[in-house]
């Protein structure tokens, strides 16, 4: 299933993706960097198109490891 | 949860202040909530609260270049997006607000009210007819000047990557948002 990656060391914690997410499946701990709950993420992209920094992939979840 | 809360329309009061600027300068002083509230929430909670929720500029951004399809959608270019250039962005940022707030202090001190608003640290606007007098000192019209050239230029700077590229590549070099974040960075580290 494909799933949606950040490049966490660019993130500048904007929240783009956060309320892109109609499934609630981005969170910004700390106000660090956005980071996404695979457990919840679907791989729509939505949170992708809505990146000003444009860090986000969608990809196979397979292809990370 | 798509039901729209009450920060959903801080856009408004962003709107509203860069409309208020054209008729009377002095309102440029309630620029200071755009300043202190991203610091004191990223401070105390140490979260990027004010971006991910308050922030009408951001709204503003998004409103425009998403709804209203002012955004030709492309990608900024990479050197946009490092570290270098935010946070070189931030340290040119407050070294004009420094020289900004060294300017009012010289009209405080007695030197002469100058009233126009510089647009990009460079290029000087009459504003005469925002200006109306004030009771205070000039230097509380100086600062106002100032304060709102900085917000009015980083407005304008804004609406050209949203116009360029994504409708919030504001939000990638903003120095209030690269700020708090840096202060969420320290705050986490040290826990
Ligand atoms: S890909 Fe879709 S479901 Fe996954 S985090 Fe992005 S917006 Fe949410
Ligand atoms: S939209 Fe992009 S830059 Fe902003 S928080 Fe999400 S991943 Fe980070
Ligand atoms: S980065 Fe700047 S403009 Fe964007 S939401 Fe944060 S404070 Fe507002």
């Amino acid at each position: 299933m494909k799933k949606a990656f950040i490049d966490q060391n660019l993130c500048v914690a904007c929240g783009c993706c956060l309320t892109a997410c109609k499934l609630n499946a981005v969170s910004i701990p700390k106000g660090v960097c956005a980071m996404v709950d695979y457990s919840k993420c679907v791989g729509c992209g939505m949170c992708a198109k809505k990146c000003p920094a444009s860090l986000i992939t969608i990809k196979e979840e397979s292809a990370n490891e | 949860m798509n039901k729209k809360k009450w920060y959903d329309y801080l856009w408004i009061f962003s709107t509203l202040y860069i409309i208020l600027g054209f008729f009377n300068i002095l309102f440029a002083w309630l620029g200071w909530i755009c300043f202190i509230t991203p610091l004191v929430i990223s401070i105390t909670q140490g979260t990027k609260g004010y971006c991910n929720r308050y922030c009408g500029r951001g709204q503003l951004f998004s409103m425009l270049g998403g709804r209203f399809g002012l955004s030709r959608k492309k990608d900024m270019p990479r050197w946009m997006v490092s570290p270098y250039f935010r946070y070189g962005f931030l340290i040119f940022f407050f070294t004009m607000f420094f020289l900004m707030l060294w300017n009012t202090y010289l009209v405080f001190a007695g030197a002469d009210l100058k009233q126009v608003v510089t647009l990009f640290w460079t290029f000087k606007v009459p504003w005469h007819w925002a200006y109306h007098g004030t009771l205070f000192s000039p230097g509380v019209a100086q600062f106002a000047f100032g304060f709102y050239s900085m917000m009015l230029t980083s407005t304008l700077l804004g609406i050209i990557t949203m116009v360029l590229f994504k409708p919030r590549s504001w939000c990638v070099y903003c120095p209030m948002g690269t700020m708090t974040q840096m202060i969420c960075k320290i705050k986490a580290h040290e826990k």
